[in-house]
């Protein structure tokens, strides 16, 4: 296999589904079985990314690119010519989110054929699939930052479409909304950094403008200015993977259709965040990684926190998705940027699972979400609960599960970063969260599953799901095991994802902005074989060989912990739940209400933005229209003015023409009385008088 | 003053005088009958110019052709039953002026130009061979025509006459 | 004086046109502007006439007078004719009532 052929095959990977999507959207209405063919052409892409994945791990160690210029600026005063190039870059990342979001759309498309089965827009719903899945392959395969931003916006709008895809409830259609403009926050910020770095790169390809900062260009000569561009760009991804403080929507997105909560807010588009900053990872500088480290933490305590108390079972998922896309993001922020993409492949299968999961039991349950109102469902639906269980244990990182491995990475990171800045306060955050998650994980699926049943009617009529949603659900819950990723079940680092598919790359940057243990040593080729990741000092390296086995240990305790916590809450009774809420009603509450942060922003931002939209109105209404008016005022007054002058003057004078020359007309009309004779009198007169005047005798 | 002096000015006052009324009487008859005298004067003027075929000419085709033209014409556009056949006038004044300006300018302008007279080599005793001649070889062509146009014109005004027929 | 010369002739012909002018211009009736004419072209005869007489163009100027009175008959029959046609459609010959072209 060429490189151009892997080229070709990516971007016909690319446009199937838009294809697929304009088909069906155009002629979905007359033919209702088109859904056959977007279903059949993510099989297709689903085949080709899986063919491309493996020759390009297996056969091309290189990054291929194929790029073209789009728009060439002309020679531009003081910046030469500018080129903007459109273009694709293989790497081994790209191939891997290639294979996942190929994956699960193509699952959550055959699950989705029975979830949606008798819904009034069937064919509309995978359209917008098929449109979702072409515009996150093309955040995943672009090479330059205007593309990413174009496909990013994309997938906003299909979000929204699929969040709103029964705008018949306002609950929805508020949803889509509500995520879209809370996105556009984010990608305000993400825009201007895009901005920051075409000023003083003058391209928008990656590779570019890495290589321009690596020769020691910095944005306005300035490295705060640096570190601002990675924050603004960073902002993006805050919208989009949904971390605090604009992690608001995607608890809210849950109202469209599960498999696309599945699909878009569990497994991929939120992750496009987490793969946007493994794209600018290296020119993030220590400032900045700081900040998202940070952030990443914050959001996945809070999150966290308010998953234990929530009882809609995808609100639960929801959260955990916010605090384990804070991991990634944490992860990112402490320099574990393998570990971090890891846990973006890995945490993608099983929240998928988990979500289609959910899917499996509200659609068995009639559309019932409340997990108060589940339980003893493992009896009737035993394949959606031994898949839910292996990925609830993926996610809360038990040993042998893919989770774990991911996870236990993440963990280590931050240990090893606390200990290298002394930031204890970000390992401490994730360890805790860890546990937490451990145990509202199971908290969910003992209530659901487990005990007995508290709603018996509508346990009564349970049933398993059909095939075509059973076994999607198999599928990625055989993909969180740790096979897949490594044979060794407690080390990632020998394992072949780690090792030769995903490895930290350089930071670009200057040296003194980086982390002390980001520089990069002349000999710090020690060690590869040993501790398998590739990283930036040797210090760093030996703290997190140092770090593993600790976060191992602690983390295994901490899910323990939280694993026998949620059995001795939920399944043994030991304690009582509702009166230890009783007892903490404050905190409780606090978390139950999500932090109040929706009330928060209703009451500073959103009615802030309405203040001011109507003082702006009031302001338009007294100021601007009072202008307006008396500009029109003015202009009917001087119009009145102009109108007598045209009345009186120009009227006059052109009436005065017409009077004259009517006048004369009307005396000059009696010459012209029609008679022969007359004429012949003017014209004896005539020659009279010409015979006066030239006097020819 | 001799012979031929006489009888220009007698012819002359004849035309003159004739025609001063066929312009001024009111009633078209006598008009049309002081033109058979104004044609007679006109006719011996021609005699006194050795003209003697035009005159004959004259005679033959104005009075016993033309005249009698113009006195069906009269009588056919008015009523015979009313025995004053009169007609109205028009522009009399300015007319009057301008005619009168008119022949002041004219016959001042007969009289002052320096007219070259060179008179007649010989005068042949007649006409008639000399017009005959050359009317068919020098104006043959014109000849022909005037013949064309002169049943042109019977054929047209027979036609024109009588489209009484719608 | 009266000793006759061109001059007399010309003068002649010269009154005789004035005549035949004012005797267009004054009459109503159409057939006494078509004897107007006719003193016109008389006068104009004489003068071809007298020309041919004392200006030594042999008979030129008598052929010519002779096309003038041909012509003369050919136009008094056709303005004969329209007048008549004039005459059966308005009942009268006076040409300054027929002005229907005018509107």
């Amino acid at each position: 296999m060429s490189e151009s052929l892997l080229v070709n095959l990516s971007i016909a990977i690319l446009f199937l589904p838009l294809i697929g999507f304009a088909i069906v959207v155009i002629l979905g209405k007359r033919f209702p079985k088109l859904y056959l063919l977007e279903v059949g052409i993510l099989t297709i892409a689903f085949i080709l990314s899986l063919i491309v994945m493996f020759s390009k791990l297996s056969y091309f160690p290189k990054d291929i690119v194929s790029e073209f210029t789009w728009i060439t600026i002309g020679n531009a005063p003081l910046n030469g010519v500018i080129n903007i190039d459109l273009g694709i870059k293989i790497d081994n990342i790209t191939v891997l989110m290639l294979f996942v979001v190929n994956l699960i759309s193509m699952l959550v498309h055959y699950y989705s054929i029975e979830y949606m089965h008798g819904d009034k827009r069937y064919t509309r719903y995978f359209s917008y699939l098929g449109l979702f899945t072409f515009s996150m392959l093309g955040i995943v395969l672009t090479h330059n930052i205007l593309m990413m931003y174009i496909f990013w916006e994309l997938v906003g709008v299909s979000s929204y479409l699929l969040i709103g895809f029964w705008f018949e409830k306002k609950s929805a259609s508020d949803a889509g909304k509500k995520a879209f403009i809370v996105n556009r926050i984010g990608d305000i910020g993400m825009f201007i950094g895009i901005l920051i770095l075409f000023t003083n790169y003058h391209t928008f390809t990656f590779d570019t403008i890495f290589e321009q900062i690596k020769n020691g260009v910095i944005p306005f000569s300035s490295n705060a200015w640096l570190t601002a561009a990675g924050i603004l760009i960073f902002m993006g991804a805050v919208g989009k993977s949904a971390q605090f403080p604009l992690h608001v929507w995607l608890p809210d997105a849950m109202e469209g259709p599960t498999p696309v909560s599945a699909l878009i807010h569990a497994a991929t588009m939120v992750a496009a965040g987490v793969y946007l900053v493994t794209r600018i990872f290296v020119l993030l500088t220590a400032d900045a990684m700081l900040v998202i480290a940070v952030v990443g933490a914050f959001t996945s305590f809070i999150a966290a926190t308010i998953a234990i108390t929530q009882n809609d079972i995808k609100k639960v998922l929801a959260y955990s998705t916010v605090s384990q896309l804070g991991y990634m993001i944490m992860s990112l922020g402490v320099g574990a940027y393998a570990f971090a993409f890891f846990h973006l492949v890995t945490h993608a299968f099983f929240k998928a699972s988990l979500f289609l999961g959910s899917g499996s039991v509200i659609h068995a349950m009639h559309h019932e979400q409340d997990i108060r109102n589940m339980g003893g469902l493992k009896k009737k639906m035993p394949l959606t609960y031994a898949t839910f269980l292996i990925s609830t244990l993926a996610i809360s990182g038990v040993p042998f599960t893919s989770g774990f491995l991911s996870k236990d990475g993440i963990l280590a990171g931050t240990l090893a970063f606390g200990k290298l800045t002394g930031h204890w306060l970000i390992p401490i955050i994730a360890f805790t969260v860890a546990g937490m998650t451990a145990f509202y994980m199971f908290r969910l699926v003992l209530l659901t599953f487990h005990g007995e049943p508290r709603d018996h009617h509508k346990f009564d009529h349970a049933h398993e799901s059909p095939k075509l949603m059973v076994v999607p659900l198999i599928i990625l819950a055989t993909l969180s095991i740790f096979i897949w990723y490594t044979p060794n079940p407690i080390g990632a680092n020998q394992g072949w994802f780690l090792k030769s598919w995903v490895k930290t790359p350089q930071q670009v940057i200057p040296n003194e902005t980086r982390f002390s243990f980001m520089v990069g040593k002349e000999n710090h080729e020690v060690n590869v074989e040993e501790h398998g990741e590739i990283v930036n000092s040797l210090e760093y390296t030996e703290t997190m060989h140092w770090a593993h086995y600790k976060a191992m240990f602690a983390s295994l305790a901490l899910a323990g912990l939280g694993i026998l916590l949620a059995f001795m809450f939920y399944a043994w009774k030991k304690f009582d739940a509702d009166k230890l809420a009783e007892k903490i009603k404050g905190l409780y509450n606090f978390s139950l209400n999500k932090w109040y942060l929706d009330e928060l922003y209703d009451a500073t931002a959103v009615s802030g933005t309405l203040n001011t939209g109507k003082g702006l109105s009031l302001f338009d209404q007294k100021i601007v229209d009072g202008a307006v008016n008396g500009s029109a005022w003015l202009t009917r007054f001087t119009s009145k003015l102009s109108g007598l002058f045209d009345t009186y003057v120009v009227d006059g004078l052109v009436n005065f023409s017409a009077f004259f020359s009517g006048f004369v007309g009307l005396n000059f009309r009696k010459l012209q009385t029609g008679k022969v004779q007359t004429y012949i009198v003017y014209v004896v007169f005539a020659v009279i008088i010409l015979l006066f005047f030239f006097k020819p005798f | 003053m001799n012979y031929y002096d006489i009888l220009f000015y007698l012819f002359a006052i004849i035309t003159l005088v004739s025609a001063g009324f066929v312009v001024t009487t009111r009633n078209v008859i006598y008009s049309a009958f002081f033109l058979l005298f104004t044609f007679f004067g006109v006719a011996g003027i021609y005699v006194l110019l050795a003209a003697d075929f035009l005159a004959v000419v004259q005679i033959m085709v104005y009075v016993g052709g033309i005249l009698i033209l113009l006195l069906f014409g009269v009588m056919l556009t008015n009523k015979i039953t009313n025995v004053d056949i009169r007609t109205g006038t028009s522009n009399l004044l300015p007319a009057s002026i301008a005619i009168g300006l008119l022949m002041g300018a004219l016959v001042s302008a007969m009289i002052y130009t320096g007219w070259k007279v060179q008179p007649a080599s010989e005068i042949p005793d007649t006409s008639i061979k000399n017009l005959g001649a050359l009317l068919i070889t020098d104006y043959l062509l014109i000849f022909e025509l005037l013949g064309i146009l002169l049943l042109i014109a019977l054929i047209g005004a027979a036609s024109i006459a009588r489209r009484d027929k719608e | 004086m009266f000793q006759v010369t061109l001059q007399h002739f010309l003068v002649l012909s010269a009154i005789l046109f004035s005549l035949g002018v004012y005797g267009i211009v004054t009459r109503k009736n159409a057939v006494m502007v078509l004897m107007g004419i006719e003193l016109i072209l008389n006068s104009a005869n004489i003068n071809f006439v007298a020309f041919a007489k004392y200006g030594n163009f042999g008979f030129s100027g008598q052929i010519y007078a002779l096309f003038v009175i041909v012509l003369a008959a050919a136009e008094a029959a056709i303005a004969l004719a329209i007048v008549l046609n004039i005459y059966k459609t308005f009942t009268n010959v006076n040409i300054d009532e027929i002005d229907n072209l005018k509107e």
